[in-house]
């Protein structure tokens, strides 16, 4: 997750990175990591620094471009904490975005292919 | 679903040939390598009808490459290697067709439909060195697309380093630096010196028949 700040909306949080805060901490599925009361802002913000110490995601800092990349969670040490396909949007070849959840109700082969 | 920071604008001759009727998206971001592990390509997932994954990424041929039986012609040059290499690439497109088919016809009760516990114990390990390689390989999609190229590259670097095994986020930055823009992919990804590795030397230090894990049933 891309930020130029250290502390991030609490629904983008979630959106990018599957990780809802509760209140009784970050949770993926059932999976849920207790954080402290510093993690959230006085803006009601969320502090990427505590994110990123309690959900094991690192922290990269590109200096010279003023971004931050916070990368996935290593809390389980698995790519997938749980088995719920997340919600992702994704742009067809005309640019319009297509929901995966508008799928459901179908069995869906995601296959992911490259020009190189 | 192309995982192709060129875009549309790489994908597009693609899709237009085959000429899908499913949805044919772009994740030019590489999002879903992170959200499901992808490390290769071709790679899938399956989900079933609530939403649910039902069997983690893994390597996803639908057929034989023909250039895998190829002959090879005399000569040690490094188009001859390259195929040599190519042709002890170990993918069982009969065995993955096979479950693919049993569970469209059996969903929940295909032996191929796995239960969340067994979808997460067989999801790729995710150790805390990848995650940065993932964060870097971040960095460097976000630059490239921004056209800060060179930022880019630094970023690729690193996550090559970090994830040694992860040949997406290798052969995507190999494949600006080999393949001229608008021009056919450069599937061979020779030496650059931009990077320290290429396809033939990295795929031979791993050996080629690890290039792909086998499709476990």
């Amino acid at each position: 997750m891309i930020v130029d700040r250290l502390d991030v909306d609490p629904q983008d949080f979630a959106a990018r990175t599957g990780w809802t805060v509760k209140p009784q901490g970050a949770c993926s599925g059932d999976v849920c990591v207790p954080l402290p009361p510093d993690v959230r802002t006085a803006d009601g913000r969320l502090d990427v620094a505590v994110l990123s110490t309690r959900l094991g995601m690192p922290l990269v800092h590109d200096t010279d471009n003023a971004l931050w990349s916070l990368g996935p969670a290593t809390v389980t040490g698995r790519a997938l904490t749980n088995a719920e396909a997340p919600e992702l949007v994704l742009p067809d070849l005309d640019g319009n975005p297509f929901r995966l959840s508008t799928l459901q109700g179908q069995k869906v082969l995601l296959v992911a292919w490259a020009s190189w | 679903m192309a995982l192709d920071t060129g875009g549309a604008a790489a994908a597009r001759q693609w899709i237009d040939l085959a000429a899908p009727t499913h949805p044919a998206l772009i994740d030019a971001a590489h999002l879903t390598d992170e959200l499901f592990g992808f490390v290769n390509v071709p790679n899938a997932v399956w989900i079933d009808e609530t939403g649910m994954i039902v069997r983690p990424a893994h390597p996803a041929h639908i057929r034989r490459a023909p250039m895998l039986d190829v002959e090879v012609p005399e000569g040690e040059g490094r188009r001859n290697q390259t195929l040599r290499e190519v042709k002890k690439l170990r993918i069982t497109p009969d065995l993955f067709l096979t479950a693919v088919r049993d569970w469209a016809a059996n969903g929940s009760a295909s032996r191929y439909a796995l239960t969340p516990d067994q979808v997460i114990a067989r999801s790729r390990p995710r150790l805390p060195a990848h995650a940065e390689a993932a964060a870097a390989f971040e960095l460097g999609q976000h630059l490239w697309r921004a056209g800060r190229a060179d930022d880019a590259v630094g970023w690729f670097r690193r996550a090559h380093a970090l994830h040694p095994d992860n040949w997406t986020y290798k052969r995507q930055a190999w494949s600006f630096a080999t393949t001229e823009p608008g021009q056919p992919s450069d599937m061979a990804q020779g030496p650059t010196d931009l990077y320290e590795g290429n396809w033939l030397a990295d795929v031979q230090r791993i050996g080629a028949e690890n290039y792909y894990e086998p499709f476990e049933p």
